[in-house]
């Protein structure tokens, strides 16, 4: 790193704004949960025991003390709805990303070996539903997968089935969903290390008698590790929370953790078991996302 | 790796992966003009979804909500993004820097459901009252990090030579930063802009958990509507988001196509 230190000083006093902002907004909100995890459920607003202010005396710290206690957890760990819907969400999350890769490796693999100056327009291609709403796309989906939708149609003309198949509120459906939210995040990373690598190790491979195959498998799949690592983390860490998707494509027998979360707030309002949910998901998740972290930190230092 | 040597196996990959990708948005585009109330029958090309569209006055409501929101929060990120980018680029290693790029990389997959829940606890717990300015307080907090990453590998890239040129020609650091960089990464910071915006205008979790009762945005009127089945307003209102979104990115690359043209005439002075 060159640079003058005279331009650094600045620099780092641009930092104090931002820094404070998320610290107040994502780092101290996550307290509050830990909180109100510990707390008791109550028929009161806000809807849990107790509330804390800054003029109660030591008294009443005490007593409000006192009234906090790790039942919430308790529950989370005897009552079954929530260990199978902690073990669905992982199990989701898991076959997800391994259809993901298998999916999007091709794609970004075939990427890579486009002439150069169709690359940036495949991966333009490849932004571009990123930023088209999630939720539309999803919804796109349900009409083609309804009853009486366009696959149904299809398949029908084509006689492939005799009656209309069942697709909404399936598992299938909801893997769709999440391959084709989740798709962008899976390319992109292995498309960036895909491109990098140098084509003289191919061509090498090739001298020394290598068949194309052997060469892919020996030389580029090693090499993409990386690129793979990122992707996977990118897509397993928020499919782990996923709500949207779960509630909208799959069927209501089972749950994903973030739809139990959802439950417990929207509909039982119960705060301190949805807090005591988001808690344990977050420890689920705390190593995919040092390591997550870690990979961001050392790809910053690498530039 | 070498370009040109496309086998026909990669050619198959990349048709099909675009089709995947594009097929369904615009099956969805084209049953918006669909004359038939079922949304799975053609009936003849006709606009009116978009007349129903235009007297569903919770629709409008939303939709209006979402546009004010998006624009307070993306103009607040791009703010607030931009300068964590120039610290995380330009400021060397300072003290919590480590925590700082740790706080704004998390963000970007923490799930969204914790996200929502422990803005909403925060909101509770300082009595905010829950309505436009907490949804834009939690968008901003999401989308700043996107705006950071973008913006902040738009710097990385950038020469630093040319900063310390213009110093040398006698400008301070902050002329030169303003004069020098930010002229060079406006595009970036126009991008970032334009994301923010486009993920405040999707995004469903974060704002149901911020929002009070009777400002629902956008997505939130969208998602409940969903939920009941599908109809064909819900095409048109989603069509009319994809045509805002579609004019931003191509706003968006011609600007930066401008922008990069002018820079490459400029470059040998």
């Amino acid at each position: 790193m060159s640079g003058r230190p005279i331009f650094t000083r600045p620099a780092r006093l641009a930092a104090i704004v931002p820094y404070v902002w998320m610290l107040l907004l994502f780092l101290v909100p996550f307290g509050f949960v830990l909180k109100i995890s510990l707390s008791q459920s109550a028929l009161s607003q806000p809807p849990y025991l107790p509330t804390f202010a800054i003029a109660m005396d030591d008294a009443a710290w005490r007593a409000a003390l006192g009234l906090l206690s790790v039942d919430s957890f308790r529950l989370l760990l005897t009552d079954n709805l929530y260990v199978l819907s902690y073990l669905r969400s992982l199990v989701v999350a898991l076959v997800s990303t391994a259809l993901l890769l298998a999916i999007g490796y091709p794609i970004a693999y075939g990427m890579a070996r486009l002439p150069l100056r169709w690359q940036p327009v495949a991966m333009m291609l490849v932004i571009v539903p990123f930023w088209t709403s999630f939720l539309i796309r999803i919804y796109a989906w349900i009409t083609i997968l309804q009853h009486d939708g366009l696959l149904n149609q299809v398949l029908l003309a084509l006689r492939i089935v005799a009656e209309p198949v069942v697709w909404l509120s399936t598992d299938s459906a909801m893997y769709l969903g999440m391959i084709y939210s989740y798709l962008p995040f899976m390319i992109l990373p292995l498309y960036a290390t895909l491109s990098k690598m140098d084509p003289a190790l191919l061509e090498a491979a090739n001298d020394l008698g290598a068949s194309p195959r052997r060469a892919f498998w020996s030389i580029t799949l090693p090499l993409s590790l990386p690129g793979v690592a990122a992707g996977w983390l990118l897509c397993f860490i928020p499919i782990t929370g996923e709500f949207v998707i779960p509630d909208l494509l799959a069927g209501s027998e089972s749950s994903m953790i973030g739809q139990t979360l959802w439950l417990e707030f929207f509909t039982n309002k119960d705060w301190p078991v949805a807090s005591a949910i988001a808690i344990v998901l977050l420890l689920v998740l705390l190593t995919p996302l040092a390591i997550y972290n870690r990979l961001q930190r050392r790809q910053l230092e690498a530039r | 790796m070498r370009a040109n040597r496309l086998s026909p196996f990669n050619i198959i990959c990349l048709t099909l992966g675009a089709a995947f990708l594009y097929l369904p948005i615009v099956i969805l585009v084209i049953y918006s003009f669909n004359a038939s109330r079922l949304v799975t029958v053609w009936g003849g090309w006709s606009l009116r979804w978009y007349q129903d569209l235009f007297n569903d006055s919770a629709m409008l409501a939303a939709a209006w909500m979402s546009l004010r929101v998006g624009v307070a929060s993306a103009t607040l990120a791009t703010l607030l993004g931009t300068l964590a980018a120039v610290a995380l680029a330009r400021g060397e290693g300072f003290r919590g820097r480590g925590a700082f790029s740790g706080m704004l990389y998390a963000p970007l997959v923490m799930p969204e459901v914790i996200t929502g829940l422990s803005l909403l606890l925060l909101f509770v717990a300082v009595n905010a009252e829950r309505g436009f300015w907490t949804v834009t307080a939690a968008h901003t907090t999401l989308t700043m990090c996107f705006v950071a990453v973008a913006v902040q590998s738009r710097l990385s890239a950038l020469d630093r030579g040319l900063e310390e040129a213009a110093m040398d020609l006698g400008c301070t650091p902050t002329r030169a930063f303003i004069a020098v960089t930010l002229t060079l990464i406006w595009p970036a910071i126009a991008a970032g802009w334009m994301l923010a915006f486009t993920l405040s205008l999707d995004d469903v979790v974060i704002a149901s958990f911020a929002t009070g009762p009777g400002s629902a945005t956008l997505p939130i009127r969208i998602y409940s509507e969903v939920r009941l089945g599908v109809k064909p307003q819900i095409n048109a209102v989603c069509t009319l988001i994809i045509a805002l979104i579609t004019v931003l990115i191509v706003t968006a690359s011609l600007v930066s196509k401008l922008s990069r043209a002018r820079g490459e005439s400029a470059a040998p002075l």
